[in-house]
């Protein structure tokens, strides 16, 4: 964890909504696959928890959908501007169960964090499969850059506009060693349920200060009491407890 | 560390170097915060509101924001006073050299009283602050900080099972704040601590129901800083024991104020969340900042206003 003033070097959008943004500092350390940083802004008391896409020495991105007053923000900056991140923040997907065939799936704004994940992972030499799945054509994001690693892609959207129609627990490959996931809770609930082996979660939640001091993003588990900042945002298959209405 | 006696202040017979404290349920434990910087530089700070079983708290959404603040309604989420004891301040121990303040929450007189005899015994804790005004917690917690003669129960009870100064934490949300403080100088109280969150809400507009699961929260940061202000001011003249001020506070130029209307010490609270070294640099821009003002030592400034 560490809090540093990162240097805006670019700032596009890639769909209607969705940015890519890229941060750098020198001595801005790698990024782990899964995890976050915290962004503070301009006239906004609570900094915005927001997912690594990608992540090099010195350089990180992150990919945001444009929800409300934060990232209308960080929509309108510019390359130059700087930002004060606290980065190196949650405890990301573990790689070591992956297998040699692991699947990776992700929703919507919860496709980010897999990013960086499926480029380690095919840089270790998986076989990595990945279903993205989005609302309509207009929204797909990422399919390229999966690509691009090597990643077998499949996409869904749930109007049928591009890829499958449906969601992504409509696409899973026959065979696959072990599962990543992120995305909304609904698809969430839906993987654990359809999933065939074990796999990882990453969670959302809303958080005050997203490096463990407040107890404002807490979740129940079966291992215990668990912040989504700090001991997730990715929790095992094995230990999720389903809230009632969460 | 700033080493500068200028700072230097007292607190019901306790000397601190300074007059910043994180606020309880903002810092954790402390050790947390000894990954973003050397904690010994606080004056002390306040731990995670403790009670006699261990809670989980409210259910999430726990956290929403407003106009320079945030609400929170965590529900005191704690492991429990024996596993604070047993595993929470071995950790600290290791990071942090000075008193702590313990704080301490319950939902009956008995309760509070367990709480307090257990952490009384603890060679760490320097001050027992109980925290009477939880907006977040159902049949306890504020309903002690609201009756005068409540107040004073919980405080008669814990003055008896404990040696070390005891500091009552009041709650904002009523009508004559120093009323309450008078009650529980009355009933021995060491000092009192002001203000805890003031209960507020928020609605989601696209679900047209409340951002907190909770419903009802309490609001922190800047937002609150000068209704703090003014109740700290009134307290300090209903009451001759200390007063620690807290709300909102997030500057130096913030804990000069609350020491001119008469607080003893400052708590922080919410801007350790937003600024994990938000207290380091308040100590820091002390000095600089009372050479601006012509303040020699902040022990000139008690009452100043």
């Amino acid at each position: 964890m560490k809090q540093q003033l990162l240097t805006v070097t670019e700032n596009t959008p890639v769909t209607a909504a969705v940015y890519r943004m890229r941060l750098e500092a020198p001595g801005l350390e790698q990024q782990k696959p899964g995890g976050f940083v915290n962004i503070r802004l301009d006239g906004l008391f609570l900094r915005r928890p927001i997912s690594v896409y990608d992540s090099e020495p010195g350089s990180l991105t992150i990919l945001y959908k444009v929800v409300g007053k934060g990232t209308e923000q960080m929509a309108g900056m510019k390359a130059g501007n700087t930002l004060d991140v606290l980065t190196g923040l949650g405890n990301g997907y573990d790689l070591s169960k992956a297998g040699d065939s692991p699947l990776l799936l992700g929703g919507g704004a919860g496709v980010p964090p897999l990013y960086l994940l499926a480029k380690r992972l095919t840089a270790a030499g998986k076989n990595v499969h990945v279903v993205l799945g989005f609302n309509t054509a207009e929204e797909v994001f990422g399919e390229e850059d999966f690509k691009a690693l090597g990643c077998e892609v499949a996409v869904t959207t749930a109007d049928g506009s591009y890829g499958t129609k449906g969601f992504v627990t409509d696409a899973l490959p026959a065979d696959y060693s072990y599962f990543f996931t992120c995305g909304p809770e609904p698809m969430l609930r839906a993987v654990w349920r359809a999933a065939k082996t074990s796999g990882q979660f990453s969670f959302e939640e809303r958080m005050g200060c997203g490096f463990g001091a407040c107890m404002g993003c807490s979740c129940k588990t079966v291992t215990g009491y668990k912040r989504i900042c700090r001991e997730g945002p990715v929790l095992e298959k094995e230990e999720i407890l389903w809230a009632k209405n969460r | 560390m700033v080493d500068n006696k200028r700072l230097s202040t007292n607190l019901c017979g306790i000397e601190l170097d300074n007059p910043v404290i994180p606020a309880s349920g903002t810092f954790g434990f402390g050790y947390e915060f000894a990954q973003w910087y050397d904690i010994n530089c606080l004056g002390t700070f306040s731990f995670k509101g403790t009670t006699k079983d261990p809670r989980f708290g409210n259910p999430t959404p726990r956290i929403a924001e407003c106009a320079a603040g945030m609400i929170n309604a965590v529900g005191l989420q704690n492991p429990g006073v024996e596993k604070v004891i047993a595993e929470e301040l071995p950790k600290l121990k290791e990071v942090f050299h000075k008193p702590v303040m313990a704080n301490v929450s319950g939902f009956s007189v008995e309760d509070y009283a367990f709480t307090c005899e257990k952490l009384d015994k603890e060679e760490q804790v320097g001050w027992l602050e109980v925290n009477i005004s939880c907006p977040n917690v159902h049949g306890g917690g504020m309903s002690f900080g609201t009756d005068p003669k409540a107040a004073a129960e919980v405080t008669a009870a814990v003055k008896k099972v404990t040696a070390k100064p005891v500091i009552m934490k009041l709650s904002p949300n009523v009508t004559d704040i120093a009323a309450i403080a008078k009650a529980c100088e009355d009933a021995g109280a060491d000092g009192v601590s002001l203000i805890n969150t003031l209960q507020g809400m928020r609605i989601d507009l696209r679900t047209r129901k409340p951002v907190i699961r909770n419903v009802m929260g309490g609001v922190s940061g800047p937002a609150v800083f000068p209704v703090a202000l003014r109740m700290v001011w009134q307290v300090c003249r209903a009451v001759k024991i200390p007063v620690v001020g807290m709300g909102g506070v997030t500057t130096a130029e913030d804990v000069l104020e609350m020491m001119m209307a008469g607080a003893a010490a400052v708590e922080v609270g919410a801007a350790n969340l937003t600024d994990p070294c938000a207290c380091k640099k308040i100590i820091n821009d002390l000095p600089a900042v009372m050479d601006k003002y012509g303040i020699k030592t902040l022990n000139e400034l008690k009452g100043a206003c």
